[in-house]
């Protein structure tokens, strides 16, 4: 059963409810808080490893609840926004996955950093953006979390370092982001995530060498969703076993559609990076319900049973309400009532998002360079020939008072 | 000086809301060329996609070594200009590759040199920088450095390009001046299905290493008559689009629509006639064909895409000015992308637009 969970959840028959029996639930005495079992992870030379027994408190339970179905309702909205032609380009959704963000945003402590790819809307949110900002920045209106100038990929918060439009190129980015972290001697880690078919690329191996030589405080992470682009793991790795792929890195294969197993480990890796052990490779397996991007159905390289199969037995927002639900831990009702809000939080941000004016053009030229020289920019006629006025996109957004 | 003013209204007489509110619309009109005669005479309705693939179809008929691979090129690719293609050849001619820019290039080359024509597929031409490495210092130098022992020429690397009216930052940016500036690769870009088709062929048969950028804006939106025999449009060789005898506009790819409408519009408004060349191969360029337009009309404007400096713009400039100073009535124009990133909102002002081609012809006409 483990070999097949791990290839990425290619949804064998029957996989999901042999997981979900291995998941017990039992009520502290003491407290409010439940203990869990989590499917058990497989370690890459490493001894021991995070524990499958884990405490969750009725204050997480619900915060968790609803940063998952944030993240799920803001990207159906996407979805939605992008179908109307409202969101032009490109759209790359995170739905299925967001036990992996949420479950490792849970384990971070003040001052960790992540660097991630395509998929980072989720992260914008958890690192602080709002649903507006996200969701503004996709239709490129000044709402947005960069104002429009960066659009999809392109989000960035304190202490996060990106989405990035170039498959592979932050993995690198991530090692030097923690050697800064070393070097300050910060008890921090960056978390550097990269999808199965990233994993692929030559600049992770050239990142893990360099981590692993220096000793870097970092966690190289693969979400495993079981499809670079269109293409199955097994037809474009000849490895599957993305957390061993380091080599030399130890490594840990993770249940990622749980997130108390990814809470859970992200912790544990925390605590090995701080006492100066770090790097580690973690492989969270997962499953994205949409195609790659927007232009994809993703439905010609897996079936819809297969996608249907997934929702019903193992998707994360599900299986973690039935658990919290069934120990005691918090009445149906009071998910309800975050599902209701979620439901204004994003209908309002969707307001915003396709209401919004758009960042002067005058925002084209600001921010290219440190400084940037002012540019002549000729009009119609020649007299009507202006400098540029604004060297920053800060100095834009203050003369239209939006900052 | 006047006061300020957003400087969208200056450039183009029109307002912001205007112009962003036409996002959804190409920013020119395709103008389908029609293929000399010598091309074949039983034509077909195609896209620049549809050429695409059938000067692939017809590389791998004619040649049993010709293979296929990319990111999901197996079926069709993202923009499916493969599709159909294994199983008409075979999952051992037209494979997907693990997404990894560097190693499809290297391994392109790799199986070049062994003697396979490789036609490999970069998805965007903004991640065909990862394989730079090896196409500037492997492809391109692998002759040389062998003394003509070893040589890539099989090798063919086709990758999206350019504009597509929502594409930002790594989805929009035309490389090719990266690649003019390597002495060994051939840089081809097509206008339209019909040089698609034929410029493509010539590539893929050409004896040296080509990077072959494909306008991703123009895979649809583009359609002619396109010859369906097997043709080949020679590398090198510009071609004259337009006629005409007061100044000479090059340009290339999706540009060349632009130029070819302001262009007309220079006629109506102005009196002026505007000889437009498609330059079609970038490196190495077919000087002689736009010095001898350019000594013609005594003007010259180079339009492309790209930011303006250190863009291919700047080689023809500096090529004209030694070649035909004498002829010159006015100094070289460049109307090309600012010198910014590939903006996100503002693809529509970053754009050297139909408006900025037409006000280089005033100029240049009335300098």
């Amino acid at each position: 059963m483990l070999s097949v969970l791990s290839k990425g959840f290619k949804p064998a028959a029957n996989s999901t409810v042999a997981a979900a029996t291995t998941v017990t639930s039992t009520r502290l005495a003491s407290t409010n808080d439940v203990n869990f079992t989590v499917q058990s992870y497989k370690l890459h030379k490493l001894d021991n490893g995070p524990k499958t027994s884990v405490t969750l408190n009725r204050t997480d339970a619900l915060d968790f609840y609803r940063k998952m179905q944030v993240i799920r309702r803001m990207e159906s909205a996407a979805g939605n926004l992008y179908k109307e032609k409202k969101i032009r380009g490109f759209c790359h959704l995170y739905s299925g996955q967001e036990a992996c963000a949420v479950g490792m945003k849970a384990a971070m402590t003040e001052g960790d950093a992540v660097i991630t790819a395509y998929r980072c809307h989720g992260w914008t949110y958890l690192l602080g953006s709002t649903t507006t900002q996200i969701l503004a920045e996709l239709t490129g209106r000044i709402a947005g979390n960069v104002y429009g100038k960066g659009g999809s990929m392109h989000m960035y918060e304190k202490n996060f370092y990106g989405g990035n439009g170039i498959v592979g190129a932050q993995q690198p980015l991530g090692a030097g982001v923690a050697f800064a972290m070393k070097y300050r001697n910060q008890k921090n880690v960056c978390l550097t995530l990269y999808g199965d078919g990233a994993a692929n690329q030559g600049q992770l191996f050239e990142a893990t060498n360099m981590a692993k030589l220096w000793g870097l405080p970092v966690i190289f992470i693969c979400e495993n969703n079981g499809f670079g682009m269109g293409t199955p793991i097994e037809r474009a790795s000849a490895s599957t076993d993305y957390y061993t792929r380091g080599d030399y890195v130890p490594g840990i294969w993770v249940d990622g559609m749980d997130i108390l197993a990814v809470r859970e480990a992200l912790r544990w890796s925390k605590e090995y990076c701080d006492a100066g052990k770090g790097p580690l490779m973690l492989e969270m397996a997962t499953y994205r319900y949409h195609g790659h991007s927007m232009s994809d159905p993703g439905t010609s390289y897996r079936t819809r049973d297969e996608i249907q199969n997934v929702r019903k037995t193992r998707d994360p927002i599900t299986g973690f309400k039935d658990r919290v639900v069934t120990s005691g831990l918090v009445t149906e009702d009071e998910l309800k009532e975050i599902d209701k809000d979620v439901r204004k939080e994003v209908e309002e941000a969707v307001k915003i998002a396709t209401t919004d004016g758009v960042l002067p053009p005058e925002a084209l030229y600001a921010d290219i360079y440190a400084n940037t020289a002012t540019q002549e920019i000729r009009g119609a006629t020649i007299d009507e020939t202006v400098k540029q006025p604004f060297k920053t996109t800060t100095e834009v957004l203050k003369s239209i008072g939006r900052l | 000086m006047a006061a300020f003013r957003p400087f969208s209204s200056l450039l183009v007489g029109g307002n912001t809301r205007q112009l962003l509110a036409k996002r959804g619309a190409a920013h020119f009109n395709f103008q389908p060329s029609d293929a000399p005669k010598e091309y074949g005479d039983v034509r077909q309705k195609m896209n620049l996609c549809q050429a695409v693939n059938n000067a692939m179809d017809i590389a791998m008929d004619t040649d049993p070594s010709a293979v296929l691979f990319g990111e999901d090129v197996a079926f069709g690719g993202v923009f499916r200009c493969s599709i159909g293609l294994k199983d008409k050849y075979g999952a051992d001619r037209v494979f997907n590759t693990p997404l990894c820019e560097q190693g499809i290039a290297g391994f392109g080359i790799g199986l070049a040199v062994a003697g396979s024509t490789a036609i490999a597929e970069i998805q965007f031409g903004d991640y065909i920088f990862p394989a730079y490495d090896q196409l500037v210092n492997e492809a391109a130098k692998y002759r040389y450095r062998s003394g003509g022992l070893f040589e890539c020429g099989k090798l063919t690397v086709r990758a999206t390009w350019g504009a597509v009216g929502h594409g930002a930052l790594y989805h929009s940016q035309c490389p090719e001046a990266n690649f003019t500036h390597t002495p060994g690769v051939k840089v081809v870009i097509p206008r339209g299905p019909t040089q698609a088709k034929g410029l493509l062929l010539s590539c893929i048969r050409d004896d040296n290493p080509t990077i072959f950028f494909e306008p991703k804006i123009l895979y649809r939106l583009a359609a002619e008559e396109v010859p369906v025999g097997d043709f080949m449009i020679p590398l090198s060789k510009a071609e004259t689009v337009r006629k005409g005898k007061d100044v000479t506009i090059v340009s290339w790819g999706t540009q060349v629509h632009v130029c070819l409408e302001a262009a007309q519009l220079a006629q109506e408004k102005l009196g002026v006639s505007a000889e437009v060349i498609d330059l079609q191969t970038i490196q190495p360029w077919d000087e002689d064909h736009v010095v001898e337009s350019v000594k013609r009309t005594g003007r010259l404007i180079v339009s492309h895409e790209a930011p303006k400096t250190s863009g291919f713009g700047a080689e023809i400039a500096a090529t004209i000015q030694d070649r035909c100073f004498l002829h010159l009535e006015s100094p070289v124009n460049r109307s090309c992308g600012w010198d910014t990133p590939f903006p996100h909102v503002y693809e529509p002002f970053y754009l050297p637009t139909v408006w900025r081609v037409f006000d280089s012809i005033k100029k240049t006409v009335k300098y």
